[in-house]
């Protein structure tokens, strides 16, 4: 039997000789080995006698665990251990911030899927198999599943403080607000996955001395080290973390989900574990996006200035707290959209239920609420019969404007150039009359119609989000820079704990390194907890806050190769710059000629080459980047500076639908967006196309469905993500416009992409059909206006709503400006 | 049970095959070849992509004792040596590769279109790729490697596609996990 290598530390090391500094697009380090299916991703790792692991989940979403009994697994020829709560040494919580979710369930489980106990074994099936024979005796109780009923009083508590995990009051402005034009409106939002492709998986391989190392895929990796020292009982020291290859995150690696388990079975076993999640496991092994009920009101003036808004957000945060009371936070603070709004009413709460616990997606609570003030927009238009862009452009944020927080907005925030750039590019010409070729038409090949009902739609959305984290906390990350001497050639090394997770930071870093000195051939060391935090690959924030960990590293390593030089030559370390590996005169410090200084190099301003002025000496650096100072929310006003730098996007989409059979053709994404510079710019259309894909997805195919608790989609054949063929051509704008306070100008870019392209498309279609469409995913009932097959056991009704969602939220009414609304 | 087929022009032997085992697994876990992935393992999302005897197959679908005296190619056998194949070098120059977990799929989904079809419409590429999900491109810079892949000559005649033992195969009919080259979306929304 043939095997594969056991995980080395194989850095990034370039296959091919690159050049590029900050502004270009050189390879991705990593591109050859992932074409060649070379690259070592968490799922491929192996090490010689390694058990693999599998997990015993809750069949039911709310029980009472009776007992556990492990005797008929432990029986399994190949079996060597089973583990149960027992068996956790530390903690037996965690949680990225309130360790509320038990490491495996010991008297409560809160939701399907739930982990009670861990079997290892030396094959996957076989560990499969004993897991099924591990008797846990449930008694089964009736989950609370409607975040509704879980806020009203006497509900049952989830958990010890009750069922309310964060409620956001924020009051902006005069409370009075007078309006002419008054319209409301209720939303809802579906559950979507990350569905990253590469499935929750990694290694733990104990170090013979009471610690264990561990191979994984995740998003923060000190994080990651911290909780799973509480939970095993060890100190930090005693665990190293590597990144091990990262099939996708979006949020989705932001929680713990193999990690602790695997460590604690290698650690029983003193052998190393790998555990591999499947695609059904990996829908129950990882947070999702929090479904979200929003009711607001706008009113306007006569004119189309927003006069003041009213919203009430109920996130439903499933049965742990993950990063509910962050997600919570921006759902709030950005509620109103990027617009100015002189009269804000916003309460935002996030509730526990026994659904499937909800934390970090790309959009972070902007998506939800965007979805809300977005459509709420088009409503106004229409009902002062303005054009949508026109209102929003009328009402949009700049520099200077104020968030319902209270918050300026510094930097740029160029909302109506955006909003007019998408605007002003040419619409995709229409589909050709009569066409036969059914690949044009909405369901492609399967359409049974000949188009007949096909109609054309254009929509438009604009987004923003926060760059960073926030509300006080200490956002930073750390970056080592060595520079050396390797076969005759200046060789820098990065070593930070920053996850790439498919985004191309060991791309940025290597070309940071680049721009700073000067020296073409970069090795990014692979990511570990050998050195300081980086912070998560979360938030859009990795490419500054790391980006500008590794630019002030680079600068520290210059300023004393440069002391060097400057003490070797004589010359002041200020005339001297490094450039292409050697030391210059920087501009106009005069030429060279410093006597001794053997000059191979045939350029007048070469004074000395790198090699020469290091030979055997290593110059090393680490150095911290910290984000400025946030600040919490006010309690009760919700006033505060909690956000270090936003994010602006704005989409345009074109649908066909089939309005006879409820089906969508996206035929074109356009956008336009401020990404304050382009570092990498191939990195950045990538983002940009990539964000909308999933902003389509939420449009109109992605949800995971939850029906008393239980996930009825758990696999890629019943929850859908858009394929080649539902992916448009997408028409890319981008503003390098710079922000003041970030290395380079740079601003975050993951995010907004994900944010506004979702209303655009639902615009679009409301547009073709002149359908309400208050709920994403749109699905064909929703177009056609006829109950689907789910209409009798769909979503729960949110208490006290009346009549259908759509006809009753379809109301474009006036109300009393003094009435009491939202 | 035992298993005898040829990998990437290499005879292989893989022993003490549980007869439930996959194609993919005995590829990833007992020959070494970890290049195919597994996304989902149920023939949704191509990413475990490789030719058997020739045809193109989601190889978590195959079981291993199907394999039995097949001669398969994995996204492995592609390249000649440090060489990349004009495919992956096209995917890593376009910027198709993000996380990269699709790719090595792509990759040879991308092999397969090229050598019976050089010269590829746009609806030709996106019908032949739907069977294969990537979660972070949005697909357009995998259009562009397939789009740069198909100018880069090699494809002039199909089958030329030198070293690799695969038949030509033009008009062939294809065989996959499931017979998808329709959009997902219309499948059950909108």
């Amino acid at each position: 039997m043939t095997v594969p290598a056991p995980p080395t530390r194989q850095p990034f090391a370039p296959t091919t000789p690159v050049t590029g500094g900050i502004g270009e697009s050189p390879r991705r380090p990593d591109g050859s080995l992932k074409v060649k299916g070379e690259f070592a991703y968490s799922s491929d790792l192996w090490a010689e006698g390694m058990l693999w692991g599998a997990t015993v989940r809750s069949p039911h979403p709310r029980a009472r665990i009776r007992s556990v009994d492990t005797t008929k697994a432990l029986l399994v020829p190949g079996v060597l251990a089973v583990l149960t709560a027992d068996d956790v040494p530390g903690r037996k919580t965690y949680g990225l911030e309130i360790p509320d979710q038990p490491v495996l369930a010991w008297e409560d489980v809160r939701y399907q899927g739930e982990p009670v106990a861990l079997v290892a074994a030396d094959h996957p099936e076989t560990a499969r198999r004993a897991a099924d024979l591990v008797a846990v005796d449930y008694e089964v109780l009736d989950p609370l599943v409607d975040p509704e009923a879980a806020l009203a009083e006497g509900a049952p508590p989830l958990h010890p403080k009750g069922n309310v995990l964060r409620h956001i009051r924020i009051r902006h402005g005069d409370q009075a607000h007078p309006a002419d034009v008054v319209v409301t409106g209720e939303y809802e939002v579906g559950m979507q996955d990350q569905a990253f492709l590469g499935p929750e998986s990694g290694l733990a391989v104990p170090d013979g001395e009471g610690g264990v190392d561990l191979y994984v895929s995740t998003q923060w990796l000190h994080v990651d080290r911290d909780q799973l020292a509480a939970s095993l009982g060890l100190s930090p020291d005693q665990i190293r973390i590597t990144l091990a290859g990262v099939g996708g995150a979006f949020g989705a690696r932001e929680d713990l989900s193999m990690q602790i388990h695997a460590c604690l079975l290698a650690l029983r076993t003193g052998r190393p574990v790998k555990i591999l999640y499947s695609r059904e496991e990996s829908f129950f092994g990882h947070v999702h996006r929090h479904p979200a009920r929003l009711r607001y009101e706008h009113g306007a003036t006569r004119d189309g200035r927003l006069a003041y808004v009213k919203a009430r957000i109920v996130l439903d945060g499933g049965a742990y707290a993950s990063s509910s009371t962050a997600v919570c936070s921006n759902a709030a603070c950005f509620a109103v959209g990027p617009y100015d709004v002189p009269s804000a009413t916003i309460d935002c709460t996030v509730v526990y239920t026994d659904n499937p616990p909800c934390g970090a997606m790309r959009g972070f609570g902007a998506v939800q609420t965007c979805f809300a003030y977005e459509t709420q927009m088009d409503r106004l238009a229409a009902e002062l019969g303005m054009d949508a862009v026109e209102l929003r452009v009328r009402n949009a944020m700049t520099t200077g404007s104020h968030l319902p927080t209270g918050q300026r907005v510094d930097g740029a925030a160029p909302v109506a150039e955006l909003l007019q750039r998408v605007q002003a590019m040419s619409l995709p010409t229409d589909r050709p009359a009569g066409s036969l070729d059914l690949r044009t038409l909405p369901g492609g090949v399967s359409n049974t119609t000949h188009g007949e009902g096909v109609r054309r739609g254009v929509g438009y959305a604009a987004g923003f989000k926060n760059v960073g984290y926030s509300e006080g906390f200490d956002d930073y990350s750390t970056a080592l820079v060595r520079l050396s001497v390797v076969a005759g050639e200046p060789q820098v090394e990065v070593h930070t704990a920053a996850a790439e997770v498919g985004q191309g930071l060991v791309t940025v870093q290597a070309q940071i390194a680049r721009t700073e000195l000067g020296v073409e051939r970069v090795v990014v060391l692979p990511a570990d907890t050998q050195v300081g935090s980086a912070g998560s690959s979360s938030a859009s924030r990795q490419t500054w806050m790391t980006g500008g960990a590794v630019k002030a590293a680079c600068e520290a390593v210059r300023d004393r190769v440069l002391d060097m030089a400057a003490a070797r030559l004589g010359r002041p370390a200020a005339d001297l710059a490094l450039e292409g590996g050697v030391v210059v005169a920087a501009d106009g410090a005069g030429p060279a000629g410093t006597a001794g200084i053997d000059l191979t190099d045939t350029s007048a301003d070469v004074l000395i080459p790198l090699a020469d002025l290091l030979v055997e000496e290593l110059v090393e650096e680490t150095r911290e980047y910290h984000h400025r100072q946030t600040r919490a929310l006010a309690p009760e006003t919700g006033q505060g500076e909690a956000h270090v730098a936003f994010a602006f996007a704005t989409h345009r989409a074109v649908v066909d639908v089939d309005t006879e059979l409820g089906l969508v053709k996206v035929v074109e994404i356009a956008t336009a967006q401020d990404v304050g510079k382009a570092i990498n710019p191939q990195a950045v259309e990538g983002q940009l196309e990539g964000g909308i894909a999933q902003g389509l997805g939420l449009a109109v195919m992605e949800e995971i469905q939850v029906v008393d608790g239980k996930v009825r989609n758990p696999s890629f054949t019943d929850y859908l993500i858009p394929t080649v063929l539902d992916m448009p051509p997408v028409r890319l704008d981008v503003l390098e416009l710079g922000h003041p306070d970030s290395p380079y100008g740079l601003r975050g870019i993951g995010e907004p992409p994900t944010i506004s392209s979702t209303p655009a498309i639902v615009a679009a279609i409301r547009a073709a059909t002149g359908r309400p469409l208050t709920r994403v995913p749109v699905r064909p009932e929703h177009i056609v206006g006829v109950p689907g097959p789910e209409a009798t056991e769909g979503p729960p009704a949110t208490a006290g709503r009346a009549g259908p969602p759509e006809e009753a939220a379809a109301g474009q009414e006036r109300r009393d400006p003094d009435a009491e609304g939202g | 049970m035992r298993v005898s087929f040829t990998v990437n022009s290499e005879p292989r032997v893989a022993d003490d095959v549980w007869e439930g085992e996959s194609l993919l697994f005995v590829l990833r876990e007992r020959l070494g070849l970890p290049g195919s992935k597994n996304a989902c393992e149920q023939g949704e999302c191509g990413s475990c992509s490789v030719y058997l005897d020739g045809v193109l197959v989601c190889a978590c679908l195959v079981l291993a004792g199907q394999a039995e005296g097949s001669e398969v190619v994995t996204v492995e056998g592609l390249a000649s040596g440090d060489d990349l194949h004009p495919v992956q070098e096209a995917f890593v120059e376009a910027g198709a590769v993000q996380c990269g977990f699709c790719t090595p799929g792509l990759v040879v989904t991308t092999h397969d279109l090229l050598r019976r079809n050089p010269s590829p419409t746009d609806p030709e590429i996106r019908e032949a790729l739907a069977g294969n999900l990537c979660r972070c491109t949005g697909y357009e810079k995998v259009l562009d490697a397939v789009r740069l892949a198909a100018t880069r000559g090699v494809w002039t005649d199909a089958g030329d596609d030198p070293g690799h033992g695969l038949p030509s195969r033009s008009g062939a009919p294809r065989t996959r996990g499931r017979d998808d080259t329709r959009s997902r979306a219309e499948e059950t929304g909108p």
